[in-house]
C-alpha cells in the first residue's frame, strides 16, 4: 500500500504540490488527470524518491521513501516506472535492455537475467524483437520495451508518467493495450495520463489535480459523470 | 694524396632500425601517457560535472593552465625546475608526467561532455530500476556518453602522440630526436624526415581506422 500524507514539494520557490493526502491499495488502478503543470508527474517522482520532498511523508508498504535510513535502491525494486520518454538504453539490444537491471540489482546470473528478459519481452508482445537494437524499434515498441524492463524487476507497483504522450497517435493504442493487460493481471498502478478513455475504462479511481492540489478523487463514474469541483468540470469539458 | 676526412656518412639500413626503435619509444611514451592521462581525465571530468562551482573554483583553473601553456614550455620548466623540490626525473619520466597531465587536462573536458551527453531522463530511468548511482554511471553513462565523445577522445590521443615529439627537447631519443641525430650525420634531411613522417603515419593511421570501424559498428 502506498500512503501519502500532507506532501509538499517545491522547485525553488515554486510550490508544486500543496499538501497531498492519498492512499493507493494493493491491486488498485488509479489514474491521475489534470492540466500540464498541475503537479501530477511530480507526484510520481516523489513516490519513488527521484525527487526529494520538503514536507510530509510517502510510505510504501510502511517504509518511509524519503527517510535517510531507507535503502532507496532496494525500495525502487518494488516500484516500476515508465516515463513519457521511453529512455531505452541505445547501446543494448532489447533483451539486454531488460536483462541489465535484474543482473546488476538483483544479482541474477547472466542466464537467469536473459530468461527473465525473454519472458517479459514476450509478455509485452516483443518476443520477436529480442536481438534488435532500440533504434530499429518504433516509439510504441520502445515504450513496451520500457514496460518490460520495469516488469523484469518484478515490481509490486507500476508508475506510469504520461506513457503515451510522446507517441504518434497510431502508436498509442498498443501501449494502452499493454497497460490494460497489466491492470487485468492485478498490478497496482498509478497512471498519470491524458487518455480519458483509459482513465474511465480501466481505473478503479480517478484523481483530478489542479495547481498542486488534489481537487477531487473518486470512481470514474463519479469524476466523469458527476464531478463536484468546478475546475474538474471545466477541465473535462475542455478535453472532450 | 691523402683521403679527405669526412664527418658525414650516408644513410644505411642500420639507421632504419635505429629509427624503428625510436618509433617504438614514441609509441611507448604515448601509450603510457594517454592511458594514465585518460583515466585521470575521466576522473577529473566527473569532478567537473558533479562538483559544480566547487570544481569550477579549484580544479578547473589548474586544468586550464595545462591546456593553455604550450607543451614545450611545460616540459622544459618541469624538467629543469622539478629537481628544486626534490623530483629528480630523467627525460623519459619527465615526459611521461607532463604528457599525462596534459592528456588528463584535455580528456577532462571531453569526459565532462560525455557525461552531459546522457540526459537526466535516461539516468532517472536507470535509477528507477533500482540501480545505484555508481551502477548507473558504469553501465549507462559510461557506454552511452563514452560513445558520444569517442571521436573527440581519439583526436586527443592522436594529438598527444604527435606532441610527444616535443619530449625530444629534453634529450629523450624518440622518433624526432633520432631523426635529428641522423640528419646531423647524413645531411639528408629530406629522406630522414620523410621516413620519420612515415613512421608517425604508420602509428596514427591504424588507430584512426580502428576508431572509424568502431563508430560505424556502434551506429548499427
Amino acid at each position: 500500500m502506498i500512503q501519502i500524507r500532507d506532501l509538499h514539494k517545491y522547485f525553488g520557490k515554486l510550490h508544486v504540490l500543496k499538501g497531498i493526502d492519498l492512499d493507493v491499495d494493493k491491486g488498485e488502478v488509479l489514474s491521475v488527470i489534470g492540466a500540464s503543470g498541475s503537479g501530477k508527474s511530480t507526484l510520481l517522482y516523489c513516490i519513488n524518491g527521484l525527487e526529494p520532498i520538503q514536507q510530509g511523508a510517502v510510505e510504501v508498504d510502511g517504509t518511509d521513501v524519503h527517510a535517510k535510513s531507507t535503502d532507496i535502491n532496494k525500495l525502487r525494486q518494488k516500484l516500476g516506472m515508465v516515463f513519457q520518454q521511453w529512455n531505452s538504453f541505445p547501446h543494448l539490444t532489447a533483451l539486454e535492455n531488460v536483462a541489465l537491471a535484474p543482473k546488476l540489482v538483483k544479482g541474477k546470473t547472466k542466464a537467469e537475467a536473459r530468461e527473465i528478459a525473454a519472458k517479459q519481452l514476450a509478455h509485452v508482445g516483443l518476443g520477436e524483437k529480442v536481438d534488435v537494437y532500440p533504434s530499429a524499434l518504433s516509439g510504441g515498441q520502445q515504450q513496451r520495451l520500457a514496460i518490460a524492463r520495469a516488469l523484469a524487476m518484478e515490481p509490486e507497483y507500476m508508475l506510469f508518467d504520461e506513457a503515451t504522450s510522446a507517441l504518434d497517435p497510431e502508436l498509442v493504442g498498443e501501449v494502452l493495450e499493454t497497460m490494460r493487460m497489466l491492470a487485468e493481471e492485478g498490478m497496482t498502478m498509478i497512471c498519470v495520463t491524458h487518455e480519458m478513455g483509459f482513465a474511465r475504462d480501466v481505473s478503479d479511481r480517478v484523481a483530478y489535480f489542479h495547481q498542486g492540489v488534489m481537487e477531487e478523487i473518486g470512481p470514474p463514474a463519479q469524476i466523469f459523470g458527476d464531478a463536484q469541483s468546478e475546475h474538474t468540470q471545466k477541465f473535462l469539458a475542455n478535453v472532450r | 694524396m691523402e683521403p679527405t676526412v669526412s664527418f658525414f656518412s650516408g644513410f644505411t639500413p642500420n639507421d632504419l632500425l635505429f629509427l624503428g626503435e625510436a618509433a617504438l619509444r614514441t609509441l611507448w611514451i604515448s601509450v603510457l601517457s594517454i592511458s594514465i592521462g585518460t583515466v585521470l581525465g575521466v576522473a577529473f571530468g566527473w569532478i567537473l560535472f558533479e562538483g559544480k562551482w566547487a570544481a569550477a573554483l579549484t580544479i578547473a583553473p589548474v586544468l586550464d593552465i595545462f591546456r593553455s601553456v604550450p607543451l614545450i614550455i611545460q616540459l622544459v620548466l618541469f624538467y629543469n625546475f622539478a629537481p628544486i623540490i626534490g623530483l629528480n626525473f630523467g627525460p623519459f619520466a619527465s615526459g611521461v608526467v607532463i604528457l599525462t597531465v596534459y592528456t588528463a587536462a584535455l580528456v577532462a573536458n571531453v569526459a565532462r561532455g560525455g557525461i552531459e551527453a546522457v540526459d537526466t531522463p535516461m539516468r532517472r530511468a536507470a535509477r528507477s530500476l533500482g540501480m545505484s548511482y555508481w551502477q548507473d554511471l558504469r553501465h549507462v553513462v559510461l557506454p552511452i556518453g563514452g560513445r558520444a565523445v569517442f571521436p573527440a577522445w581519439v583526436g586527443v590521443a592522436l594529438g598527444v602522440m604527435k606532441d610527444s615529439a616535443l619530449v625530444s627537447v629534453l634529450g629523450y631519443v624518440e622518433l624526432l630526436k633520432a631523426s635529428q641525430i641522423l640528419m646531423t650525420r647524413t645531411q639528408e634531411p629530406f629522406l630522414i624526415l620523410s621516413i620519420a613522417g612515415a613512421f608517425y603515419f604508420a602509428l596514427s593511421y591504424p588507430i584512426s581506422r580502428y576508431a572509424a570501424f568502431l563508430e560505424k559498428r556502434w551506429i548499427q
